[in-house]
């Protein structure tokens, strides 16, 4: 289960980082070019010096060309090495941008098929890098491990505090206010709780238990309250939420219970809330669950999942 | 199968999260009621519905669904959508109908949850 999700999120982070990151954060800047009248004999000599397989033509400061393996090849297939790189090189050429986002490069590499992109800063039209795939590659392998050492130094802080406080019983209280009647931000607040608990290394599979609870229990106190507050207690065993409000109470609790039973006003159904669904919800994915109401006074809904140790 | 052959096959219109079309879509779910969603909508799942105000995301976001389609061509709000940019939700849209579309998606291969694939 955890390897799965863990493989799902593999290709969206990296898409993310080829979002993020600019042609000029991975390309190379110390360009290798040629010149026009080279002849393919000195081309070849760099190629094998360098380990390189292509370099830009520059014309004085143009860029005119690109000279390659390819070229190269055909060059000897014809048996004519000794004539000059302006006769065999590739001048139509296709360049990026150092400002332009990875992900272009990469499809750029996709579309054309070809080993290296010259790149151009396009305020002057100067040449001042070439990009390989395998520049690519390296620069976004940096940006993850930078990205994972960040998310592990998270994880290490928080998932060990019940080992590293000591105490007869720790027990660490996150509380969220909700405002009565803020249907804008429904569910925002549970959303913080559970980036908290994944934070604090709660697995996943109780993390979703207990935010469908809290979602639902967010939303009652929304849809039908002044507001309250949605605290939960981590324990080392044990993740024990309240959802506490001051009312106006449930009637009767034991008919709200019914799937299906709602006291919702309509437009509020019409927003897709209200289906009495939220307690029989909360109910069945947790593994304790009590409500202590009193009409007018306020109610006090209280839900335990606990935790395999 | 990815959103991104979803948006091009059925024409979709695409309201937020552009950047992450590239989702891998494990199934489909359809409900119009927040709480149904919450309960049996699996991760990665495409949520095929009605509602298209502002509390679709984090619901959408809580469940870890890959995306929301908003039938009968009815549009999002200026907040909404940038809350789910924030949320890095796509939102995509279409003038056909929920029955339609939940149609063409089942032909392209997509099942419902516990369907064997």
């Amino acid at each position: 289960m955890n390897v799965k999700e863990n493989d799902k999120e593999l290709p969206s982070k990296i898409q993310e980082l080829a979002y993020e990151f600019k042609v000029k954060e991975a390309m190379t800047r110390d360009v290798i070019t040629v010149a026009p009248d080279d002849t393919m004999k000195e081309v070849r000599k760099l190629l094998q010096e360098k380990r390189i397989s292509g370099l830009p033509v520059i014309d004085g400061d143009k860029m005119v060309g690109i000279i390659s393996i390819d070229n190269f090849i055909n060059c000897i297939m014809y048996g004519k090495t000794a004539i000059t790189v302006k006769e065999n090189m590739t001048t139509d050429v296709v360049s990026l941008n150092i400002d332009e986002p990875l992900i272009h490069a990469i499809s750029k590499f996709d579309k054309f098929g070809y080993g290296r992109f010259p790149v151009v800063d396009q305020s002057t039209g100067e040449l001042v890098g070439v990009i390989t795939k395998g520049d690519i590659i390296k620069c976004l392998l940096k940006k993850l491990e930078v990205n994972y050492h960040e998310e592990e130094i998270h994880r290490y802080r928080a998932s060990h505090i019940f080992e590293d406080i000591i105490s007869s019983k720790t027990s660490l209280t996150l509380r969220y206010k909700i405002k009565g009647g803020d249907y804008k931000h429904a569910g925002e607040q549970s959303g913080y709780l559970k980036i908290n608990l994944l934070r604090l290394g709660i697995p996943p599979r109780v993390t979703r238990q207990i935010i469908v609870a809290s979602c639902e229990a967010e939303m009652n106190i929304i849809i039908f309250t002044d507001g309250g507050e949605i605290i939960a207690r981590v324990q080392k065993d044990k993740i024990r939420v309240n959802a506490v409000d001051n009312g106006p109470g449930i009637l009767d609790v034991e008919k709200a219970m019914e799937p299906g039973f709602s006291t919702a006003p309509d437009w509020v159904r019409e927003m897709g809330f209200g289906a009495g669904m939220g307690l029989p919800n909360i109910k069945n994915c947790t593994d304790d669950m009590s409500i202590n109401s009193r009409p007018g006074k306020g109610t006090n809904l209280e839900f335990i999942v606990y935790l395999e140790i | 199968m990815k959103l991104t052959d979803i948006v091009k096959s059925l024409e979709l219109e695409v309201f937020s999260g552009h950047r992450f079309l590239d989702r891998e879509i494990t199934g489909g779910y359809v409900s119009d009621i927040l709480s149904s969603v919450l309960t049996h909508a699996q991760p990665g799942n495409l949520w095929i519905t009605y509602q298209r105000h502002l509390n679709i995301v984090p619901i959408a976001s809580v469940k870890e669904l890959s995306g929301i389609i908003i039938v009968s061509g009815r549009k999002v709000d200026k907040e909404t959508l940038e809350k789910a940019n924030e949320e890095k939700m796509p939102i995509l849209g279409t003038s056909t109908d929920a029955f339609q579309v939940i149609g063409k998606l089942y032909r392209m291969g997509i099942k419902g949850i516990n369907e064997n694939v």
